[in-house]
């Protein structure tokens, strides 16, 4: 590997590993329950709120069954990865090692054109919202820098600093390809090469195949329901150490998302009831939100 | 002269609120120097990407002294008032001085120094800015639109110690992110700051930002033969995001010259902030300028590229649109409307396709429309709400929608129709001429304003959340401009909504409104337009021109005159009203004296002509008959006493006066119209 080839795949998720490590974070593992966006993570979303400090840093899959375009578009898939980055409070300098990190992909900002380009972003499932901007670099939207200021419906203080690069559209970029099958999953010298098509292809035509037209709405819609009860009965219950069962209860608020995401990609929601949903879930997440804030400042 | 400096470096800041911060830094500034009393020559503010900027010229050091003067109370008031004023103005009895009969208490101030206003005016500043959207960051509690990094406040050459947490306030400053030394630089008045600034790669006045990148593109186009197609709208925003304006010029793959040219520009605006570029023969060139933030050592060249790989990537989703989209007809979008609420109240975005499909069927005749081209048109109008174009550009709402219709082969009157129906969308924006086009675009208008005046949604003062004000304004420009012929309350009738209450009246008086607002924006006066709805037409072809005749009659010396006539006469008929019932029936013809004999004959020939001529619409016709009247008026004031001591002499004379106005009260209402 010669110093000005380009990072592949998994060599921009190391490289980032490195560099925010050495800033301080805890390099978490993707949470293993379907997320539509790597902000869902609890490491994030929960731990956004309340007053400790924490730094994390994590790749996340992100499933956005509507998506789906079954494997024939080179710039579209309904699962891809998220790097998520949260620093709380953040540091002054946060857009400076923003900027490094980009570096240290191989991405020299005195030779493109990187510019911060105002996008107020929000999550409505999850009653969050923040300002800051979409980073564009040579024109393509590489990362997504929040400032927030609300999660699960309630102001934050201190307030997190949240970075989202799309990894494989940075990879398109890095590399210098235009589908993204064609990726380098790992170096293209390595023992036995592999792109992104190798690795993901199939999961896009089988997943795509059964989110668009197989997966069962009575089913899902029961599965909805079931997750909504469920919520409000485990943030019921207390545990040995008499705290509210603030995960659990938020693991199923993650289910309940998913399976709103799988009934939208199915055509099952019509547009008047899309709000509603959304209002739905966002309730259940505001639940957690406030009981993770009791414990976390119970703790503090 | 002392000069102020005063930075306010962040991170990058919406380039859509620029200039509102600068005019407000602007306000701010004028507002506490004119509350502290201080003189300057000059005072100007800069915003950009990452700074604003006041610089004022020509201070003092030294507030000059003051004197404050306090009334109290009058002189031999009671000893608790006195003491009162005593306590709140803090001076002794031996201090206040008598004028006028009263107690004044005279205050000395010694002028501070100006440096402490300043300070005191940038904390002020920087706590209540009014952003439009602000944000909190890291552990503190300041708010500013994103975070503050750090303040450059000096006067007259000194820094001034400004107290803001969690921000360093100093002499201290940045350039470019990327270009230049690209570490802090001290400046302490202006003239160091701007030359700091342009060594270190920053435009700081955004009208020179504009200017390089209209130069910078227009040289690169025409290098190429070719031709910027300029956007007011998107130089200002893409000025508000470059330090540096880089313009550069980039390639496109010709082969999506196929898609419309509205998709390509879109697709460059919206989501790139790219110009279109026309070749010479006017047609969009396969090429697109964007403007970069940096000048690189490849002069652009990895920029350009990159930048069309990502247009390349949007153009071919938009391509994919396009062509999944023209796999279906437009008819099988319509299904897709049933499941779209177009209001909770309101029913689906079917069922107002339905509703429209039979409003524009009825319209038709009446603008010279086939109905069954109407109600197919109107078939099809919505249906590219269900495409993917669409829901991925929804400002292509209509101009899709005609492309679709033209792919399958509609007629060309219905895929115009379908284009065009949504319009005119603003002021400048074009009218639909064709009959199938109007005939469409005003059912589609009064749709919507009948449906959501019957569900209690009309515009307020505050808020128009539905538009209804334009597609109003939009209805009476198609009407106007194409000079239809078309009751505004009879549109109303033929909505589906014509029954429900308050729909007819309330509505139809919002289109009065709109449009006395309209001709008084185009210089009407408001009484003449006044006068003329108080008839009650509803025909705005007729309104208007009749409000044209009146006003250039009133502003001959006939008009005037017969005003004034009018004037008189309804005086004297209201003053005898109040006397007594006036007297009723149609005056006769007398034989004395001769100047009640002529008004008699000048109002029987001239009654005749006016309705003949109101008949035909001569409306400068009827002003006309009108003016012959005015010499035997004027002649039967000057003779004639109405108030005979003869009964019958007087009950005549008054029912020629009500003849008077009941002649010129055909033409307008000129009660309503002052002298």
């Amino acid at each position: 590997m010669t110093a000005f080839s380009p990072l592949s795949f998994q060599d921009i998720i190391l490289a980032l590993h490195r560099f925010w490590s050495a800033q301080g974070c805890v390099i978490l593992q993707p949470y293993d329950v379907e997320v539509g966006a790597g902000t869902l993570h609890p490491g994030t979303v929960l731990r956004a709120l309340g007053p400790k400090p924490w730094r994390a840093a994590y790749v996340q899959p992100s499933r956005r069954p509507s998506d789906g375009r079954y494997g024939e578009n080179p710039n579209r898939l309904r699962h891809f990865h998220q790097y998520q980055v949260i620093l709380k409070p953040n540091p002054p300098d946060m857009q400076a090692l923003y900027l490094a990190s980009l570096a240290a992909v191989g991405i020299d900002p005195t030779l493109h054109d990187i510019r911060f380009v105002e996008d107020d972003w929000e999550n409505p499932t999850v009653g969050a919202w923040g300002l800051g901007w979409e980073v564009w670099c040579d024109g393509m939207e590489v990362s997504q820098y929040t400032y927030f200021q609300q999660v699960g419906g309630l102001d934050v203080s201190p307030v997190s600093g949240e970075l989202t690069y799309g990894l494989e559209r940075l990879a398109l970029y890095v590399q210098g390809v235009d589908n993204v099958y064609d990726l380098a999953f790992n170096h293209p010298q390595s023992p036995d090469f592999k792109t992104y098509g190798d690795v993901f292809l199939e999961n896009e035509r089988q997943f795509s195949t059964f989110e668009l037209e197989i997966a069962d709405v009575a089913v899902l819609k029961r599965q909805f329901e079931d997750m909504e009860r469920a919520v409000p009965a485990i943030l019921g219950q207390t545990g040995r150490q008499g705290q509210a069962l603030v995960l659990p209860a938020y693991d199923h608020v993650l289910k309940a998302s998913h399976l709103f995401n799988l009934m939208d990609a199915r055509g099952a929601i019509a547009v008047a009831e899309r709000q509603s949903y959304i209002g739905r879930i966002r309730d259940l997440c505001k639940a957690c939100a406030r009981a993770w804030v009791v414990l976390e400042e119970a703790a503090g | 002269m002392p000069q102020f400096l005063l930075e306010l470096f962040s991170e990058e800041i919406p380039a859509r609120m620029q200039d509102g911060a600068a005019r407000d830094l602007e306000r701010l500034a004028r507002e506490g120097l004119a509350r502290a009393d201080l003189a300057f020559e000059t005072l100007k503010t800069f915003a950009g990407s990452r700074r604003l900027t006041l610089v004022v010229d020509g201070l003092a050091t030294v507030q000059a002294d003051r004197v404050d003067e306090r009334k109290g109370p009058r002189i031999g008031a009671p000893e608790a008032a006195l003491a009162g004023f005593l306590r709140s103005a803090g001076v002794a009895r031996e201090a206040l001085t008598q004028r006028d009969g009263v107690y004044w208490a005279v205050t000395h101030r010694a002028g501070e120094p100006v440096a402490e206003i300043l300070a005191a005016l940038t904390e002020s500043i920087v706590a209540r800015f009014p952003w439009p959207k602000s944000m909190t960051w890291g552990s503190g509690a300041l708010r500013w639109v994103r975070p503050l990094q750090s303040i450059l406040c000096v006067f007259d050459r000194l820094i001034i110690p400004v107290i803001v947490p969690g921000v360093p306030v100093g002499d201290l400053s940045e350039g470019h992110r990327f270009m230049g030394s690209r570490r802090p630089f001290k400046a302490r008045d202006f003239d160091q700051y701007s030359q700091a600034l342009a060594a270190n790669f920053v435009i700081l006045d955004v009208a020179e930002r504009k200017r390089l990148i209209l130069d910078g593109a227009n040289a690169l186009c025409a290098g190429r033969g070719l031709e910027l197609v300029e956007d007011a709208g998107l130089l200002d925003e893409v000025a508000g995001m470059v330090e540096w304006p880089t313009p550069i010029l980039g390639d496109m793959d010709p082969r999506f010259l196929e898609l419309p040219p509205e998709v390509i520009r879109t697709s460059m605006r919206t989501h790139q902030r790219y110009f279109a570029v026309r070749n010479a023969g006017g047609g969009l060139a396969p090429h697109f300028l964007c403007v970069a933030n940096i000048q690189t050592a490849d002069g652009g060249a990895l920029i350009a590229a990159g930048n069309a790989r990502v247009l390349s990537a949007r153009l071919d989703d938009a391509r994919f649109f396009w062509e999944e989209d023209s796999k279906l007809p437009l008819e099988a979008r319509l299904e897709k409307l049933k499941g779209v609420t177009f209001h909770a109240e309101l029913g689906s975005m079917y069922q107002r396709v339905e509703r429209i499909e039979a409003l524009a069927r009825v319209i038709a005749p009446s603008v010279g429309a086939h109905p069954d081209l109407a109600a197919r048109a109107a078939r099809l109008a919505k249906a590219d709400l269900g495409t993917g174009m669409v829901g991925e550009f929804p400002e292509l709402q209509g101009v899709m929608g005609g492309y679709y219709a033209a792919a399958q082969t509609e007629p060309v009157a219905v895929f115009e129709a379908v284009r065009d129906h949504y319009k005119p969308q603003g002021p400048g924006d074009f009218v639909p001429a064709a009959p199938v086009s109007i005939a469409l675009a005003l059912a589609d208008k009064f749709d919507s304003l009948a449906g959501f005046f019957s569900i209690g949604q009309a515009p307020t003062g505050s808020g128009d959340p539905f538009a209804l004000r334009r597609a109003a304004l939009g209805v009476i420009r198609i009407i106007m401009e194409n000079g239809l012929r078309l009751s505004i309350d009879d549109l109303i009738g033929q909505t589906a909504f014509a029954s429900a209450s308050g729909v007819m009246t309330e509505l139809s008086a919002f289109f009065v409104n709109r449009l006395k607002v309209l001709l008084r924006d185009k210089g009407k006066r408001h009484e003449l337009v006044d006068a003329v709805f108080a008839l009650g037409d509803d025909d705005l072809v007729r309104v208007v021109a009749r409000i044209d005749a009146l006003t250039a009659f009133l502003a001959t010396e006939d008009g005037a005159n017969l005003l004034a006539g009018y004037k008189r006469a309804s005086n004297i008929l209201a003053a005898e009203a109040k006397k007594g019932a006036l007297p009723v029936g149609e005056s006769s013809r007398t034989a004395a004296p001769p100047e009640e004999s002529a008004l008699f004959e000048a109002l029987a020939s001239a009654r005749p002509s006016i309705d003949t001529a109101l008949a035909a619409e001569d409306f400068a016709g009827a002003m006309i008959a009108l003016a012959g009247l005015r010499a035997t008026v004027d002649a039967f004031f000057e003779k004639v006493l109405v108030n005979a001591d003869d009964p019958e002499v007087r009950a005549n004379r008054l029912r020629l006066l009500a003849w008077v106005r009941s002649e010129m009260g055909k033409v307008a209402d000129f009660a309503l119209v002052s002298g």
